[in-house]
C-alpha cells in the first residue's frame, strides 16, 4: 500500500506541467478555441515529441508500457489546464481499445501513427435515446460476403470530427439492449456513407453525430470477434471514466486555487473577502471535496486496468458517481464565490465550472453511477 | 502507487483475523455485534486479552511494551477488531494521556501510569471541556494554586465520558492569570479518589449516563503529577489533539457498521420484501458506501505520508463523524416505526423482556441521538474547517 509516484511518473508530471503552464495558458487556449478547431496542431506535436501520446502503449508497438496511473497523472494535468486536445478520444479510448482487443495488424497499423501524433481516432459507442447503456445498440452491421454494411447512428462522438478513424460499435446478432450481438468495426472517416456532423461543446471540446448509410468494411476492420465486442467496449469506457475523473480532479484543484486567489485579492467592507468565515468554510469544503474526489480518481485509475469486472466497474461508478457530485459542488461552489466576475466569460474559473459541469454529464452522471452500485448491493443479496 | 496490500500486510491481517477468532469471547462479541452497550467488565477484559497477546497498545511503540506497528498495521487491526465485534478499547489512556507521558513526561511518571493504561487496570477519563470553554478550550477556569509540594485544584471539567469509572482522570488546570490564555495553562494528572473530587451524571439526550460532569473542591494533587513545564500545558494539549483527529476517522468502527448495515437492510422488513429491494432506501446506502471508500483512501494517503499527518488530517475527522452520523440515521430509519419504541433495559446484557420488531430496533434512536456528539466533540466540525481554513488554505 503505498501513494508514491515512481520517479518517471514524476518527471512526466512535472515536464508535462511546466510545459502546459508556458505553451497553454489561459490565453492561448482562448486563441486556440477561437480558431475554430477546438485543439492545436502545435500542441498535439509537442505531446507526441514529450512521448505522451504512446505512454500507455506495450513497448512492441513504439510505446512505453505504462498503466492506468499513467493516464491519471496525464489527465490531471490537463484538467488543471484545460487542455482541449483530442487525447481522451484517440489515446485513451479508442487507442486503448486496440490496444487490450486489436489484433497484432490492427495494433501495428494504428498505435504507432497515434504515438507520433498523425492518427487522430474516436470511439462511435452511444447512440440517441439510450442514454448512458452501451449495449442498447441499434446501428446494425450486415454480412454481405465477406464484408460487413454498417447503418444507423451514432451520438456523443467526442472528437469525432476531428478522427480520421473511428470505431463503431454494431449490432452483429440479438435484440437491442442484449450485450451479447455487438460488434467493433474499425471505420475510416472518409468511407462512402459516413457523414460526421462536428459540434462545439459548450466547455470548448468538440463532439459530433455520425450517421453511418450502407457504409462497407472488410472483415479486417472487426476489433476481436465477432458478436462478443461488448466486454471490450465496457473496459474502454471504464478507462475513458477513469481518465474523466483524474482530469476533474486537476479542474477542481484549479478552481480551489482560483477561488483562494480571488478571494484573497478581491476586498469588500475594507476587507478581502477572504477574511470572511462563512467563505473560508466554504472553501474548506471545496478543498474536502477536491481530496476526496483525488483519492476516488486514484482508486479509480488503479482499478482501470482490471479484468475483474465487478470489482472495476463497482470502483468505477464509487468514483464517478462521487466525483461527479462533488464537480458540481466544487464548480458552483467556484462560480458563486468569484461573485458577478464568476459569470463572466473573461474568468478562468467560469471555463473551469463548465467543464466540471460537462464532466459529470459524460459516460454516465451521477445518478446512473448511483444507480449501478445501488444495484450491485442488492445483486449481492439474492 | 499501489493500492494493495503487501503480502506482509494481508499475513498480518490473517494473524489478527485468526487471533480475534480464538480469543474474543463470545459474551463480549454478541453484545457488541448487536450494538448493545458492553460492561465496563467486558471492556477491560478485553484490554487484558489483548495485553497478554502484547496487543493491548496497539498504536504504542516496542520501548514502552507496544507492538510497535506501522500505520497501516494499526489500520489493519483496528478494523479486523471491529469487523470481529470486539468492544472499543479505550482511548483515554491508550490514546491520548499515554502519548503525552510517552513524549513529555519524566521516567517516574512513566513507569508509574504506563503498566496501567496498558493492562487495562487503570481506567482514565479526560478533563480537558469546562461548562464555559468548549471549543475555544483555552479560556478554561480551573485553577491550580501551588502550595508547597501540591496543588490546590478549583473548578469544573464536563463531558466527561465514562467518568463514573475513572481510576485517575488527566486535566488541564489555569497555573497563571496574568499571562495570555494559552500560556497559563498545565497539564495535570489527578488519581479520582482524592478527596473533594464530585462526579455527578450528565443524562444525554437519549437517556443514557455515558457522560458527566467532574467537580473539584480543594483538590490536593502532588506537584510531582504535572506533565512536562508548569505553564506549558498548551503544548502537550495540542499534542494530544492531533493524535485525536487521525483516530476520529473511525474507519474500522464504520466497516463493521456499513456491514451490519447490510445485513439489517437484508433483514429488517418493508411490505412484506427485505428494505434493501426499497430504492429509495439502497441509494443511500450505496451513496454512504461509496463515501466509507473515499474516506478510507483518504485516510490511507494521509498515514502512508513520509511527512506524517499534517492539520488536512482536520478532513478525516470531519468526514468520518459525517459519515457516521448519516450511517447510524440509516440504521434507525432501516427499522421503521419499531424504533420509536425506547427500551433501555433490552441493552443491558441478560434482558429477556418483550421486544418492538426485531433487537435491530433497540439501539436504533438512541444511538442516532448519541452519534449527534460526533461532530461536536474533539473540536466540532466548525472549529476542524476552522483548522483547515488557516493552516491548509493559508486564509
Amino acid at each position: 500500500m503505498n501513494f508514491e509516484l515512481t520517479e518517471e511518473q514524476q518527471m512526466l508530471q512535472d515536464s508535462l506541467r511546466r510545459f502546459l503552464a508556458n505553451e497553454y495558458t489561459f490565453d492561448k487556449r482562448r486563441d486556440i478555441l477561437e480558431s475554430g478547431k477546438g485543439t492545436s496542431e502545435t500542441i498535439w506535436n509537442a505531446l507526441a515529441e514529450m512521448g505522451l501520446l504512446a505512454f500507455t502503449f506495450p513497448e512492441d508497438y513504439d510505446g512505453l508500457g505504462g498503466n492506468g496511473i499513467d493516464t491519471m497523472l496525464v489527465m490531471e494535468s490537463f484538467g488543471r489546464a484545460l487542455v482541449t486536445e483530442p487525447y481522451l478520444a484517440t489515446v485513451v479510448l479508442a487507442g486503448g481499445l486496440v490496444r487490450d482487443a486489436g489484433s497484432d495488424a490492427q495494433k501495428q497499423a494504428i498505435l504507432p501513427a497515434i504515438a507520433t501524433g498523425e492518427k487522430l481516432m474516436a470511439l462511435a459507442a452511444y447512440e440517441n435515446g439510450a442514454r448512458y447503456n452501451l449495449a442498447n445498440v441499434k446501428t446494425k452491421a450486415e454480412a454481405s460476403g465477406s464484408d460487413y454494411v454498417l447503418n444507423g447512428a451514432k451520438t456523443a462522438v467526442i472528437n469525432g470530427g476531428q478522427a480520421h478513424q473511428l470505431i463503431v460499435s454494431a449490432r452483429t446478432s440479438g435484440d437491442a439492449r442484449d450485450e451479447n450481438g455487438i460488434t467493433l468495426f474499425l471505420v475510416d472517416a472518409d468511407a462512402a456513407g459516413v457523414t460526421i456532423n462536428d459540434f462545439a461543446t459548450h466547455d470548448g471540446f468538440r463532439t459530433a453525430e455520425v450517421a453511418l448509410k450502407d457504409v462497407k468494411v472488410g472483415s479486417d476492420a472487426i476489433i476481436g470477434e465477432v458478436d462478443k465486442g461488448f466486454p471490450a467496449l465496457e473496459k474502454a469506457i471504464d478507462q475513458g471514466t477513469a481518465a474523466v475523473c483524474a482530469e476533474a480532479v486537476g479542474t477542481m484543484d484549479a478552481m480551489v486555487e482560483a477561488t483562494l486567489e480571488y478571494t484573497q485579492t478581491r476586498k469588500q467592507f475594507g476587507v478581502p473577502i477572504a477574511k470572511f468565515q462563512v467563505l473560508q468554510h466554504k472553501m474548506a469544503d471545496m478543498f474536502i471535496h477536491a481530496q476526496q474526489s483525488r483519492s476516488m480518481a486514484i482508486l479509480a485509475a488503479d482499478q482501470a486496468d482490471s479484468d475483474d469486472r465487478a470489482a472495476r466497474r463497482e470502483a468505477i461508478s464509487q468514483a464517478k458517481m462521487l466525483i461527479g457530485q462533488s464537480a458540481r459542488e466544487v464548480g458552483q461552489t467556484g462560480v458563486q464565490l468569484h461573485g458577478g466576475m464568476g459569470v463572466t466569460d473573461e474568468m478562468f474559473s467560469a471555463h473551469l465550472f463548465k467543464r466540471l459541469t460537462l464532466i459529470n454529464l459524460l459516460f454516465g452522471d451521477a445518478d446512473y453511477h448511483l444507480g449501478k452500485i445501488s444495484d450491485n448491493l442488492l445483486d449481492k443479496t439474492a | 502507487m499501489d493500492l494493495n496490500y503487501t503480502p506482509e500486510q494481508e499475513a498480518f491481517r490473517q494473524e489478527v483475523r485468526q487471533f480475534l477468532k480464538d480469543k474474543l469471547p463470545a459474551d463480549i462479541q454478541e453484545r457488541v455485534q448487536k450494538r448493545l452497550r458492553p460492561t465496563k467488565d467486558m471492556v477491560q477484559r478485553w484490554q487484558q486479552i489483548l495485553h497478554a497477546q502484547g496487543w493491548g497498545g496497539s498504536t504504542w511503540p516496542k520501548e514502552y511494551g507496544g507492538p510497535g506497528w506501522t500505520e497501516v498495521q494499526q489500520l489493519i487491526f483496528e478494523e479486523e477488531c471491529a469487523l470481529a465485534g470486539a468492544p472499543r478499547q479505550l482511548d483515554f489512556g491508550l490514546r491520548m494521556v499515554a502519548p503525552v507521558i510517552m513524549k513529555f513526561g519524566n521516567q517516574e511518571q512513566k513507569d508509574r501510569h504506563l503498566p496501567g493504561i496498558l493492562d487495562g487496570s487503570v481506567w482514565w477519563s479526560q478533563g480537558y471541556s469546562e461548562p464555559g470553554a468548549g471549543s475555544d478550550l483555552a479560556s478554561l477556569r480551573t485553577t491550580a494554586e501551588r502550595d508547597g509540594d501540591y496543588y490546590i485544584v478549583n473548578g469544573q471539567k464536563t463531558w466527561t465520558t465514562l467518568g463514573q469509572h475513572g481510576d485517575w482522570i488527566f486535566c488541564l488546570v489555569r497555573t497563571n492569570k496574568e499571562v495570555k490564555s494559552q500560556e497559563g495553562i498545565s497539564f495535570l494528572l489527578i488519581d479520582m479518589k482524592s478527596p473533594g473530587i464530585d462526579v455527578k451524571p450528565i443524562i444525554m439526550l437519549d437517556g443514557e449516563h455515558e457522560i458527566n460532569d467532574v467537580f473539584f473542591d480543594n483538590v490536593k494533587v502532588p506537584v510531582e503529577n504535572r506533565i512536562g513545564e508548569e505553564d506549558k500545558g498548551w503544548t502537550y494539549a495540542k499534542y494530544l489533539l492531533g493524535h485525536e483527529r487521525t483516530g476520529l476517522a473511525n474507519v474500522g468502527q464504520w466497516k463493521a457498521m456499513m456491514r451490519r448495515m447490510k445485513e439489517i437492510a437484508r433483514n429488517e422488513q418493508d411490505d412484506g420484501r427485505p428494505i434493501i429491494e426499497n430504492p429509495r432506501f439502497r441509494d443511500r446506502l450505496a451513496q454512504l458506501d461509496a463515501e466509507l471508500r473515499a474516506l478510507e483512501l483518504t485516510v490511507l494517503r494521509v498515514l502512508t505520508n513520509a511527512q506524517g499527518p499534517g492539520p488536512e488530517a482536520s478532513i478525516l475527522k470531519i468526514r468520518g463523524t459525517e459519515i457516521g452520523q448519516r450511517m447510524f440515521e440509516l440504521a434507525m430509519e432501516a427499522t421503521g416505526q419499531d424504533a420509536i419504541t425506547h427500551i433501555p433495559e433490552a441493552l443491558e446484557p441478560d434482558y429477556t423482556g418483550p421486544l418492538v420488531g426485531s433487537i435491530n430496533a433497540v439501539p436504533g434512536a438512541g444511538d442516532y441521538f448519541n452519534m449527534r456528539k460526533l461532530s461536536i466533540f474533539g473540536g466540532s466540525n466548525e472549529i476542524q474547517r476552522n483548522i483547515i481554513s488557516k493552516l491548509v488554505l493559508g486564509l
